[in-house]
């Protein structure tokens, strides 16, 4: 702050009496003073740096909570996944690896893990099995109102004990020994190791939970690690700091020292502009519509790199009797005439958007390989007189000369409404339906959609854990995301046949079935998987992107020269 | 002259308590649910969540229970950051926005009243025109335009440079402040500008000025004593809600240089339908900008002894 002092003698000297001179000096001490800030210029702050292995990074929102049991929000994942460890965790190439637990084995309804005695929490102590017994209790805790305690529900009571009617302790986790840990679950649960590396099965320590008086990892002094990095600042809304973590029982794996976030902003743009002007070493927000970013990119030459995030759009009708949108010719007809293809490659434009034929993504694992390789969907036909005939049927069963107009809800995100001109014209165009555009903000789109005030409705889903069990289940009778109340006994079946073995042939057929049955009744079009674009700096080195999870994992990443 | 003072301060609390009741009213008939995600969670987690904020009590209990936690100075725990209360938002992000509210007033007004004073000065010649010219661009440019356009200056200077000298966006730093106070009080300089320029003219017009002139005292003494000082009452008026405007925060302005102030928080409060955070943001401006105004009003006796003969009566 020394060259303030720089205004001091043009102020002091105002002996005469006019003021105009002297405003004439302040708009001069003003432009020195911008003179002496801009020599001042400091260059410390860059994108990487070898010496140090230490990287500068931005991040567009704010974590909502970095507190293993509560989080639910995409940035407290990404945070709270590099700074705790859990049973397993995914190594590079996305396969278990162990993690806390040094093996495990499991038959049936019985699960058995055997912790590492070098697993250390930050302060010394070892991370044993008594810790994740406390963690999972509390998350099921009705008390501690953690959203995603349905997770817990495949542990043994864990939906009796959430809700209320059952005590913590009858949760069917226990510590054998301070070392070794059983979990006995509901039913046999084919994709249970899979939910070892989610946050809310991550351990907390309970005299230190306790200690923090409702504030556990509210903030930095509030937290217990036990994970590759340690969170040594966070200002809320502006900044975080992540340093390796000393005591992390696999500390010779991780190679960055520090991982610096001192930019929190949600406009892309700006995000862009300080990775061109060497400040951040990724931006991975490239998401969407912001395809000047990707053209700016290309321009640049920098690396781009895309992968999908996980997430499955597609337009869900509903089915609710009083709807137009329960006839399934109706359905059908539309189905006829939909191409995701004209839809992702000329309407969205986007790079990398893969069109969607399925509820089921592409890269989940099936029962050797892809699902969706082992068990393809057959292209859709594009046939017009087909759902001419299908239409005509509709018309007839609902004892009507014209479709009346159906209402396609969306929020107001760009590439949404994108959506439904396209499909409002197609259809117009094709079937002469007229579509009633509904553009909402994000919650009113939520209500609406949960209290059935629609006829079609672009909707999504991301993925909570590796397996396609995280689709199928969407559109059981039971489901609370199942928003047009599709209801089939038949798709109920195969979704309780494969939850209820392990048996991976067995379970995989079942959702096969169950995807075949999505299209044959039209129950959704899908439109997209979404694709996510990054710039990396060039010298930054073994970033692994997931689809679950943390999206961007810093664990295996280094600085090369 | 007290008298007049507690009158207004105890309005002004009508006002506030009249802008959260509003506000509760608004907030809770807009549908939606605060706790409502792209996941829909499960009844018992539902209602689990809803016992924990309260949201199970009817309507009428949640605004009494909120009221009076109000008026213990509690605006409650937000809906959107687990742990966080709305008094620490508050707390932390608001001197963010009132120290680059506060500089960017300085610029405003200094600018505002510098080109106003010119304007009138140079009235229909070209440098009245230019500057008025600016002023219609500051007016009419939205601030994202300016603060897209600079961040792209900043990045080019800096690339032609060779050095960082000023930096693209973040916050901690003096150099950081200087583009984004200049940008978030360009349309308030213009409008200073503009307000400046017509009430000098009109005062220009006066009798006094002219009998100032007939007696024969310098130009810029009849300037500064008599036309300035009362040609600056109008922007003092101005002034005052400005204040309370720009210090809480410029949501853009924020966002594109990755500034960590309140102005967020208005925003993105009502496109979450965070409840807590809606109010607590609304009461604290409401009050702030009603005081802003008593306290502009309060200032007036001190400026123009006229205003202050009018009030005592």
């Amino acid at each position: 702050m020394l060259y303030l002092l720089w205004i001091l003698p043009l102020l002091a000297d105002h002996k005469s009496r006019s003021y105009l001179p002297w405003l004439l000096r302040l708009f001069a001490a003003l432009c020195l003073l911008a003179t002496g800030v801009q020599v001042w210029a400091q260059t410390q702050d860059q994108a990487v740096d070898f010496a140090t292995q230490s990287i500068q990074l931005a991040m567009s929102d704010e974590p909502r909570s970095l507190n293993s049991i509560k989080a639910v929000d995409a940035f407290g994942i990404y945070i709270v996944e590099h700074i705790m460890d859990g049973l397993l965790r995914r190594d590079a190439n996305h396969q278990l690896v162990p993690a806390v637990a040094e093996r495990w084995e499991m038959h049936g309804t019985t699960a058995r893990f055997w912790l590492r005695h070098n697993a250390l929490w930050s302060d010394g102590r070892p991370v044993t099995a008594h810790d994740f017994v406390f963690a999972w209790r509390t998350v099921v805790d009705p008390a501690t109102a953690s959203e995603y305690a349905s997770m817990m529900y495949v542990v043994k009571n864990g939906e009796a004990i959430n809700s209320g009617k059952m005590p913590l302790a009858e949760l069917g986790v226990k510590a054998l020994d301070d070392y070794t840990l059983e979990v006995e679950l509901e039913k046999p649960t084919g994709y249970f190791l899979q939910l070892m590396t989610f946050i809310v099965f991550f351990p907390a320590r309970e005299d230190f939970y306790t200690a923090q008086h409702g504030r556990y990892f509210a903030d930095v002094e509030n937290m217990l690690f036990n994970g590759p990095f340690t969170l040594t600042k966070w200002v809320h809304g502006a900044a975080l700091r992540l340093e390796k973590n000393p005591s992390y029982w696999n500390r010779d794996a991780v190679h960055l020292n520090l991982i610096n976030i001192p930019y929190i902003t949600n406009d892309s743009a700006a995000r862009f502009s300080l990775f061109k002007d060497g400040k951040i070493a990724v931006e991975d927000g490239l998401v969407g519509i912001v395809t000047e970013q990707l053209h700016g990119a290309l321009e640049n030459r920098f690396r781009i790199h895309s992968h999908s995030d996980g997430s499955q759009f597609y337009v869900e009708f509903n089915l609710r009797p009083q709807r137009p949108t329960s006839n399934l010719n109706l359905r059908k007809a539309m189905q006829a005439v939909f191409d995701s293809q004209e839809l992702v490659y000329k309407v969205l434009g986007i790079p990398g958007y893969i069109p969607g034929h399925s509820l089921f993504p592409v890269y989940l694992q099936g029962v050797k390989a892809k699902f969706r390789q082992e068990y393809p969907v057959p292209l859709p036909s594009l046939d017009l007189a087909q759902a001419r005939r299908y239409l005509q049927k509709a018309k007839q069963e609902l004892g009507v000369d014209n479709i009346p107009p159906l209402s396609i809800l969306a929020d107001n995100r760009e590439i949404n409404i994108l959506q439904t001109q396209y499909l409002q014209s197609l259809f117009k165009r094709t079937l002469d339906i007229d579509l009633r555009v509904d553009v909402q903000s994000f919650k009113q789109r939520l209500d609406k959609m949960h209290t059935g005030s629609f006829d079609l409705v672009i909707a999504g889903w991301g993925p909570d854990y590796d397996d396609p069990m995280t689709f199928a289940d969407l559109f059981a009778s039971w489901n609370g995301n199942n928003h047009g109340l599709y209801n089939s006994p038949l798709y109920d079946s195969y979704i309780k046949t494969a939850q209820d073995t392990d048996d991976q042939q067995i379970r995989m057929d079942a959702m096969s079935k169950a995807q075949q049955l999505l299209i044959d009744e039209a129950v959704i079009l899908p439109t997209y998987e979404r694709v996510i674009s990054t710039v990396q700096h060039p010298q930054l080195q073994g970033l692994v992107f997931q689809q679950t999870g943390a999206q961007m994992v810093l664990t295996y990443a280094r600085v090369v020269e | 002259m007290l008298n007049y003072i507690l009158k207004r301060l105890g309005m002004g609390v009508l006002t506030v308590w009249f802008i959260a009741t509003a506000t509760f009213a608004a907030m809770h008939l807009v549908p939606g649910n605060p706790l409502a995600n792209e996941k829909a969670t499960n009844a018992v987690i539902r209602a689990n969540l809803e016992r924990q904020y309260g949201l199970d009590q009817p309507v009428l209990t949640q605004y009494v229970i909120y009221m009076g936690n109000m008026l213990k100075g509690d605006f409650g725990i937000a809906f959107s950051e687990e742990n966080r209360s709305v008094n620490d938002i508050i707390r932390e992000t608001f001197p963010v926005s009132a120290t680059l509210g506060l500089l960017s007033l300085l610029f405003a007004t200094a600018g505002g009243v510098m080109w106003g004073a010119l304007t009138a000065i140079y009235r229909n010649r070209w440098p009245d025109y230019l500057i008025m010219f600016l002023v219609i661009l500051g007016i009419s440019v939205p601030s994202f335009v300016f603060a897209g356009l600079s961040q792209f200056a900043i990045l080019h200077l800096n690339k032609w440079t060779g050095v960082s000298l000023l930096p693209v966006a973040g916050w901690g730093s003096f150099r950081a402040m200087l583009v984004p106070a200049l940008v978030l009080g360009l349309s308030t300089m213009a409008y200073l500008t503009r307000l400046m320029r017509s009430t000098m003219l009109d005062v220009a017009n006066t009798d006094y000025i002219r009998t100032a002139h007939a007696k024969g005292l310098s130009t810029t003494r009849i300037f500064l004593h008599h036309q300035l000082r009362n040609a600056i009452l109008p922007v003092i008026t101005v002034l005052g809600p400005s204040i309370a405007i720009i210090t809480t925060g410029g949501f853009v302005v924020e966002s594109v240089f990755a500034i960590p102030g309140l102005g967020r928080y208005f925003v993105q409060s009502v496109a979450q339908l965070d409840y807590t955070v809606i109010m607590g943001t609304t009461v604290f401006f409401g009050a702030f900008l009603v005081l802003m105004v008593i306290a502009v009003d309060i200032l007036y006796g001190f400026i123009d002894p006229r205003i202050r003969v009018e009030a005592s009566r």
